[in-house]
Parts: structure tokens; C-alpha cells; sequence
């Protein structure tokens, strides 16, 4: 995929004019500016990108949005509670919206992505139906379509372009929210339709169409060398398989590509807002650290950083150590005090917040210019729309925080 | 005597960021008693073992990393390391199996290798897990290779494992016929008898032990062995049924506590208690959930194993200490 940089975006990352400190990120006015038409979720796995796409999407439409949210992999009690545990690749309408203060709510739409659904969706739209059959039959193809790395990237794109398209046509939305795979880099989800192209345009997948588009120019002597060895380590059907799916490549997947490029452009477009979300840990910030850089890279604007599940700081000043002294000293008549136990919590929590907060500094030093909301951890897991509408309350309050 | 003494390879697989790696390395640790040769594999290309031992970047190949987890005596064995990558596996694969000569550097040249270590189905996986099968069945076209007493995998995540070893399957049903296909069902061999076994990480929370338990019915159906079952980052426990409960209710004896704590030698203002009693509710609220996602673990029937989360991260020293919990609680 090109990677471009355009002048009029803000620039963000280390590449940034300024030094100066962006404030925290004001996620009701992100919300609240109509030009504003995708947010993406990004970040690495389990850092909550699922539970703040829905709470994000909950919030606009709460607050008189037209919204639809496409989610990859909620967990089962959340897809429950909005209604798409269903898994048919269709938005359905969310019940239980309610308009936040005084005005109208909006519509919200729900759905969870099916990865080989979408593909093999739009193989049949590409294909004759007897083509199309031959394809999803192909075990090259099904590799491709449920394991090949960078699929699931690849089809959340492909049905954000859709969504996206469709909703211009019908203006059923106006606020699309993107959740993402739970790949382990953040960078997957800018980097599959890449791996794609660069998968196609190989040297041997060129190698086995050349057959198929002509005269056999290319039937080297390398070639058949190759042929020979494979048939001789795999066996023919192999082969037999493997020249049917590249077959089906050159007819098939030359439109993917194209559409790729477009879904990638809009992700360029002014009305997109990459919100990165992370975990307070050293791994989760050091991926969203590569994905800032590379947002600002591609020319993408990025809205801000969500530093997820953080623990929530003490008020009063009893430093860990001192707290840990004290329980040794009460522990000293060998019972189970209660204070006791308390104390080490105490230390705990302390001690967390500043590891917390020094990894948080060590990435705002590092990209002064990104906006951050901090949302405390929960001490339950967020399954159902109360759940949402809390962690939608905290993503704003942080803006008010400071 | 541990629980797994007959088991020569360990796969550790678990939900993304339970803590699989830290696990893998703790075990290999762990079982690297006196006199004993222990292999740490990873598999995933992202140099975690280096990372985490703060050691270079591994190659591919064996590398000595360090020493186990010393005995009572102080005796101690070794640790060794490899990163296995699927285009590295496959030309040893070829130039172990198949006198290929010219044809070996035209699949090179030609992009074969690129092209089977991205696509071609599961032929990435039996290259991975091969190499794994043949660090614990010693080849003997592998001259002067290290014996080792067990082989510990940090493999991929459980919704990929059954998959990534179960290759039986997929490529011996591809290739029908010929070496792949014979090299195929002696791995599986290994993998579905009692020297192999899965253990499984986890969290005490909703979403790693929902993924645990499908883990281990996708195990059994594909007979494989499952292992033992880690649960991960556990909270403190050092508070009775009774405080717990009091603490979520609210009524936890302010008085006593303000009364504990002066005594514990610490100035009490009414912001600290505040804060000690708010931080034992949300601790009662995290360790009911934690305890109720315990119960549901104990209902598996299989061992299990905890170990407590570390507030200052993991270091080398926490994962020795994460070898000796293992270790006391008859893992290794
Ligand atoms: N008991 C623990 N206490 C505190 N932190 C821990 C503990 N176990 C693991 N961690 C930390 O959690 C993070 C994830 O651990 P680790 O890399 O081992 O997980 P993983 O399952 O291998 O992840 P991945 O799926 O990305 O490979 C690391 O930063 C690690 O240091
Ligand atoms: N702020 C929070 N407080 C408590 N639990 C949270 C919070 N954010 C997320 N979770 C929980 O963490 C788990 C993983 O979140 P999820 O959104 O699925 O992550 P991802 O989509 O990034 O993999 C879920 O069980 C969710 O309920
Ligand atoms: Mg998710
Ligand atoms: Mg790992």
C-alpha cells in the first residue's frame, strides 16, 4: 500500500514540530463534530479495543448519533447483551438506548465480524456461481481465508469499505466505529492488506500464473525442476490444487486490491479518528508507541491514546514502603490482622500507579503531541450496556480531569 | 516427585497476554534440576525469550541461556534456547530428508520457500512444530545434537494450538502419499502420547477462562494430552471469607482498622482509612469475581497451579521465583 504523508493533517509523534504537551483527549467533542465519520480502535490484544468501540459507539448514539459498530471478538456476555451473538455479518439494531440528556438518541447498530464469511462473499460476488464453487473448495483457499495472518485485517477493512459505501448510499449512519483483530502488534491491522498485495504479487504465485495467462514462456528448466520436486515431496494433487488456486487469484482477487487501496485511503481522510487504546503496561504501550509513529508515517489522524484499565490512584500520601513497615510491625503477634492485609493492599496499589505512571510519562515524553484519556480498571469485567455507558462516563470525565 | 516426570515435551498455550511466555520460561527453569538438559522453544518470531532473559537475539539454533532453578543441594542444570523460524526449519527440513541439490536452491530462488512458510495450509505449522518434535526425538542425521530431558514450547495461543499440532490432519490429508505424510503421523504420535503434555494459561477472569475451557475440549477431541492448567497474576488472599465480605458490604470496623493502624506506627488521617477501605472493597469485588472463575478452573478436573501477579512487573528474579512456586506446587 503507497504510504503518503500529507502536509494537512496534524502531525503527531516524535516527528512533531512542537515539544509542547498535548492536553487530555475530549472524547464527547470527538463525538460530538459530525465531521467526524470513522473511529478505529487500535491497539494490541486485550487492552479493551472491543469494550471501548461499543462504549464509544453506545455514547454517540446516546448522544443523537447515527451509529453502527462492527466488533471482531467481544466476549460472549457483551455480545449477549447487544444482541450479536449471532454471528451473520449483518448490523443489527441495539435495544435499550436511551438519549443521554433531554435530546433523542440515535440508532445504534451492532454486529460481529465473520472473517470467511466476508471473504467468501466477496469471492461469490467476483466469481461465476460454478467458479466461485470451485474456489471456497480450494484448500489453498480456505488456508487463506481462515488462517493466512493478516485475514481477519484484511476483512475487517473489506467490510468497513462495505459499511462505509453503503451507509453514503442509504445515509442509514453517520458515525461508523471500527473495533480491530486481536492481533498481537497494533500495526497488523495498517500492515494486512500490504501482506496481502506482497502474498499475490510473489514471485512463485507469478510463476504458477504464468502458465495460465499463455504460452509457457516461463517453463525454465528451474521451473520444472521445481514442479518435479514438489510433486515429489507432496505429491500431484498438490500441485493440481495449487494451480487451480492461483488460477482463481489472477480472475478473483484482482479487484480486492483495488478496494483495498480505497478503504486504505479513507482511513487517510480527514473524517477518520485513530484512537489508540493500551494497557498501562510496558509491552501494550510500546506497541501503541510503533502504531503512533506509523499513523503519523502514513499520513493518518490519529485522535488520541486510551490508556485502558489503569489503577486508580490513592488520595491520601502513605508511601508503599512505609505502609509495608507498618503491617510487618502489626503481623509481629503472628495473627491475621485485618489492617494488616489492608496495608499491603495498600502498598500494592501504590506501587502500580507509579510504575503506571512512570511507563505513561515515558510514553508522553516520547510523543508529546497525543491527546490521552486514562480510564480506571473496573473491578468487574464489562458485559452489558450499564457496563458501556460507565466506561463511556470515564473516557469523558478524563477530559474534564485533566 | 512432580506431576509430569514421564512428559519430555511441554506446550504451554493459553489466551494472548495470559502469560504463556513468562510461564514457558518459569517451567524450563523449573525443570532444569541437577544434571538435567532443558530446551526453552519459541516459535512466534518475536525474540520474547531474548527479551526476557535480556540476552541478543536468538539464532536459529540451540543456544546454552542458563542455569536452572538450584536443588535443595545447590545443584543445578541448564537451560538452552531456540527461536524456530518456518523458512529456516524448512531448507534444514530439506537438506535432512531430501538430497534436493540444485532443486533446493531453486526453491529458494523461486520463492517456493517464501510462498510454503506463508500459505501453503498448515505446511508453516508441521515446519514449526517438526522442528519441536525433532529437538525431543533426537534425529540421528542430526550429528553431536544435544540430548535434552524435557522440551518446553511457548506456543501460540489456545485458539491456534490444536491446530498447530494437530497436523496429522491437514497436511498428511493434502499430501496423501509420500514422506510428508509418514513424517506427519510419527509427530502426531509423539504429540498425542503421555510424553507430551498441554498445559494451559490463565487468568481468573471471565474471557481466558472461557477460552480454557474450549481450549481443553479442542484438545480432547483431538486427542491430544492436556496438561496441567496456570492460573496466572493471582491477587493477594490474605483476607478471610469474613473480611472479604464485609469489605464489599461496607462494613468493615472503621474504628478497629483507624485503631490497627495507629498502632502499626502510621499517622492516621481520615483520607487514609478512606482510602483503605475503598481499596479493600474493589480487592473484595476483583477476588469474588477471582474466586468464582476459580471454582469453574477446579471444576476441570486437571491440576492446576497458581502464581501470584507481581506489582513491579516480571524481572529474571521473578520468574527463578515463579520457578520455585512451580516447582513446590509439583509442576517440574
Ligand atoms: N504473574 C505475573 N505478575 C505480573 N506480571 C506478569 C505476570 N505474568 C506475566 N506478567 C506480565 O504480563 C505480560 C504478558 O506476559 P507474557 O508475555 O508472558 O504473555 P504471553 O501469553 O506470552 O503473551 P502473548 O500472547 O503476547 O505471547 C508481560 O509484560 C509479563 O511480564
Ligand atoms: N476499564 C476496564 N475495567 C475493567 N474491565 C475491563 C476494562 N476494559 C476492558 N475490560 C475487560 O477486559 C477484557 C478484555 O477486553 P476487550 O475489550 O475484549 O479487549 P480487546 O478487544 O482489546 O482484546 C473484557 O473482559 C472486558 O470486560
Ligand atoms: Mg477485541
Ligand atoms: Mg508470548
Amino acid at each position: 500500500m503507497a504510504r503518503r504523508t500529507t502536509e494537512h493533517q496534524t502531525r503527531v509523534g516524535p516527528t512533531s514540530p512542537s515539544g509542547r504537551r498535548a492536553g487530555p483527549l475530549d472524547v464527547d467533542a470527538m463525538l460530538a463534530d459530525r465531521r467526524t465519520g470513522i473511529i478505529v480502535c487500535c491497539g494490541s490484544g486485550g487492552v479493551g479495543k472491543t469494550t471501548t468501540s461499543a462504549a464509544l459507539a453506545l455514547r454517540a448514539a446516546e448522544q443523537g448519533r447515527n451509529v453502527v459498530v462492527l466488533t471482531i471478538d467481544p466476549a460472549r456476555r457483551l455480545a449477549q447483551s447487544m444482541g450479536i451473538e449471532a454471528l451473520d455479518n449483518t448490523p443489527r439494531p441495539v435495544t435499550g438506548v436511551v438519549p443521554s440528556s433531554g435530546g433523542e438518541a440515535g440508532r445504534l447498530d451492532a454486529m460481529m465480524l465473520d472473517m470467511k464469511r466476508t471473504f467468501d462473499e466477496v469471492v461469490e460476488s467476483q466469481a461465476s456461481p460454478e467458479k466461485a464453487q470451485q474456489i471456497l473448495a480450494n484448500p489453498f483457499y480456505i488456508a487463506l481465508s481462515s488462517s493466512f495472518a493478516g485475514t481477519q485485517e484484511y476483512m475487517a477493512m473489506e467490510k468497513l469499505g462495505q459499511i462505509h459505501r453503503d451507509a453514503k448510499k442509504t445515509g442509514t449512519y453517520d458515525l461508523i466505529v471500527v473495533d480491530t483483530p486481536p492481533s498481537r502488534s497494533a500495526l497488523d491491522f495498517l500492515d494486512a492488506p500490504e501482506r496481502l498485495s506482497s502474498f499475490l504479487d510473489g514471485r512463485f504465485v507469478r510463476l504458477m500464473m504464468a502458465p495460465a495467462r499463455g504460452p509457457a514462456k516461463l517453463m525454465t528448466a528451474g521451473f520444472s525442476l521445481i514442479t518435479n520436486s514438489l510433486t515429489k515431496i507432496l505429491g500431484a494433487q498438490f500441485l493440481k490444487d495449487l494451480q487451480t488456486f492461483v488460477t482463481a487469484l489472477d480472475t478473483v482477487f484482482g479487484g480486492f486490491r483495488q478496494r483495498a487501496q480505497q478503504t486504505y485511503s479513507l482511513l487517510q481522510a480527514d473524517g477518520t479518528a485513530f484512537l489508540v487504546v493500551a494497557a498501562p503496561e510496558p509491552d501494550a504501550l510500546r506497541e501503541a508507541a510503533y502504531f503512533v509513529e506509523r499513523l503519523s508515517e502514513d499520513g493518518m489522524p490519529l485522535a488520541g491514546l486510551i490508556v485502558n484499565r489503569a489503577s486508580p490512584a490513592p488520595e491520601s500520601k502513605l508511601a508503599a514502603e512505609e505502609a509495608l513497615a507498618g503491617a510487618r510491625r502489626l503481623q509481629g503477634d503472628g495473627s491475621g490482622s485485618v489492617a494488616a492485609a489492608l496495608l499491603r493492599l495498600h502498598a500494592d496499589q501504590v506501587r502500580l500507579v507509579e510504575r503506571e505512571r512512570e511507563l505513561r510519562d515515558r510514553f508522553a515524553t516520547a510523543h508529546p503531541q497525543v491527546p490521552t484519556a486514562v480510564v480506571p480498571a473496573l473491578p468487574g469485567d464489562v458485559h452489558d450496556l450499564d457496563g458501556l455507558r460507565q466506561i463511556g462516563d470515564l473516557l469523558a470525565d478524563s477530559a474534564s480531569a485533566g | 516427585m512432580s506431576d509430569w516426570s514421564k512428559v519430555q515435551l511441554h506446550v504451554v498455550t493459553g489466551k494472548g497476554g495470559t502469560g504463556k511466555s513468562t510461564v514457558a520460561s518459569a517451567l524450563a527453569l523449573a525443570l532444569a534440576h541437577k544434571g538435567k538438559n532443558v530446551l526453552l522453544c519459541e516459535v512466534e518470531g518475536r525474540q520474547g525469550i531474548a527479551r526476557m532473559f535480556d540476552v541478543d537475539p536468538l539464532p536459529y539454533g540451540e543456544r546454552r541461556l542458563t542455569t536452572g532453578l538450584p536443588d535443595a543441594d545447590g545443584g543445578r542444570g541448564v537451560v538452552y534456547a531456540l527461536h524456530i523460524d518456518a523458512e529456516s526449519a524448512l531448507l534444514e527440513y530439506l537438506s535432512m530428508y531430501y538430497r534436493l541439490g540444485r532443486a533446493g536452491r531453486a526453491l529458494d530462488r523461486f520463492g517456493v520457500i517464501e510462498f510454503a512458510t506463508t500459505i501453503a495450509p498448515g505446511v508453516r505449522d508441521v515446519l514449526l512444530s517438526g522442528k519441536v518434535y525433532e529437538a525431543v526425538q533426537r534425529n540421528s542425521r542430526n550429528k553431536g545434537a544435544i540430548d535434552y530431558d524435557a522440551v518446553v514450547l511457548d506456543a501460540p495461543p489456545t485458539g491456534r494450538i490444536a491446530q498447530f499440532i494437530n497436523v496429522g490432519g491437514e497436511v498428511g490429508g493434502l499430501a496423501k502419499v509420500g514422506p510428508i505424510k509418514t513424517q506427519s503421523d510419527t509427530m502426531m504420535k509423539l504429540f498425542q502420547s503421555p510424553q507430551t503434555a498441554v498445559h494451559l494459561v490463565t487468568l481468573l477472569e471471565e474471557m481466558p477462562v472461557q477460552e480454557t475451557i474450549d481450549g481443553i475440549a479442542e484438545l480432547k477431541k483431538d486427542r491430544l494430552p492436556v496438561g496441567g492448567v496456570v492460573v496466572n497474576m493471582v491477587r493477594p488472599r490474605d483476607l478471610t471469607a469474613d473480611a472479604l465480605a464485609a469489605a464489599r458490604a461496607g462494613t468493615l470496623d472503621r474504628g478497629a482498622i483507624e485503631a490497627e493502624v495507629k498502632a502499626a506506627g502510621i499517622e492516621v488521617t481520615p483520607t487514609l482509612v478512606d482510602d483503605l477501605l475503598l481499596e479493600a472493597r474493589e480487592h473484595a469485588e476483583r477476588r469474588a469475581l477471582e474466586d468464582e472463575q476459580r471454582e469453574v478452573v477446579r471444576g476441570l478436573g486437571v491440576p492446576t497451579y497458581e502464581l501470584p501477579r507481581m506489582t513491579g512487573g516480571v524481572d529474571l528474579g521473578a520468574l527463578y521465583e515463579f520457578a520455585g512456586l512451580l516447582r513446590e506446587q509439583g509442576m517440574a
